[in-house]
């Protein structure tokens, strides 16, 4: 019917934005950019989340997205205190010269 | 009208976490990364998830990101230096990250075929009433636990980022 959109092109969305979240993870040396390619990946997940919610027309999906964002947020704000704590031993927010546990 | 919503929507939700990636400076991708779940709220509404819809604006856009960019200006981070990474792992990282895509892609256009369709008003159990009593009567249990989490991470996040008392 017209107008109305595949249920896939959703998850294919959800795909697209975990592959870009996992690019950014690998690729990118800022440790808050990392940081926040990993929300991107919850974020596609929880839009798979939500997505099958609809298709299976049952509630717990979104509770499960909804403890996904709650895990989020502790994550979130222990793993900034780890990198406020990191920057003030370190002076330095680049991954590459953290490397302590190194030999 | 769905489908406009849905590929306008998408559009930015792409572009804007294309964005997060490839922008050099760390403020604007938290800026970019605002947009994705912006647009993601809006996709949440049109999938009948109206209380998760309202959860992430007010949760992922509005605290998470709020924290973070609390920390970039708090560390006054500069823009990212030119990595020194070899030639070779980029040789085999973005095909690697293309065939991932390509595979998800796949299989879900394989299990889903495109007749199953999403139209606004298709699904009406995602208000905040049918999440809350989930939430309560069902979900208990993992619902405390959460609140012994958030606890938890509270309390680690002041003990991190306390200043060391001589």
């Amino acid at each position: 019917m017209m107008g109305h959109v595949p249920l896939s092109w959703f998850l294919m969305l959800s795909a697209v934005l975990f592959s870009l979240g996992v690019a950014g993870f690998i690729f990118r040396r800022n440790i808050i950019t990392m940081f926040m390619s990993i929300e991107l990946i919850l974020n596609a997940v929880n839009l798979t989340f939500i997505t099958f919610a609809y298709q299976r027309q049952q509630v717990a999906g979104h509770l499960f997205a909804f403890f996904v964002m709650v895990v989020a947020a502790a994550e979130a704000a222990v793993g900034l205190a780890i990198i406020l704590t990191v920057f003030k031993n370190r002076e330095t927010l680049n991954i590459d010269d953290l490397d302590s546990m190194k030999n | 009208m769905d489908l406009i919503l849905f590929l306008v929507f998408a559009g930015i939700a792409v572009v804007a976490a294309i964005n997060v990636v490839v922008q050099r400076h760390p403020i604007s991708s938290a800026i970019s990364l605002i947009a994705v779940m912006g647009s993601l709220a809006v996709l949440y509404l049109l999938l009948g998830a109206e209380f998760i819809a309202a959860a992430q604006v007010i949760v992922y856009a509005g605290a998470i990101m709020v924290l973070f960019v609390f920390v970039i200006m708090l560390l006054n981070a500069g823009g990212e230096t030119k990595a020194g990474r070899s030639f070779v792992a980029s040789l085999l990282g973005v095909p690697v990250l293309v065939a991932l895509l390509w595979l998800l892609a796949y299989y879900t256009a394989r299990i889903y075929p495109s007749d199953t369709e999403v139209h606004f008003g298709g699904f009406r159990g995602g208000t905040a009433q049918a999440v809350g009593r989930a939430l309560f009567t069902t979900y208990l249990l993992p619902f405390e636990i959460t609140s012994i989490l958030i606890l938890i991470a509270i309390v680690g996040a002041i003990v991190l980022a306390r200043k060391e008392l001589e």
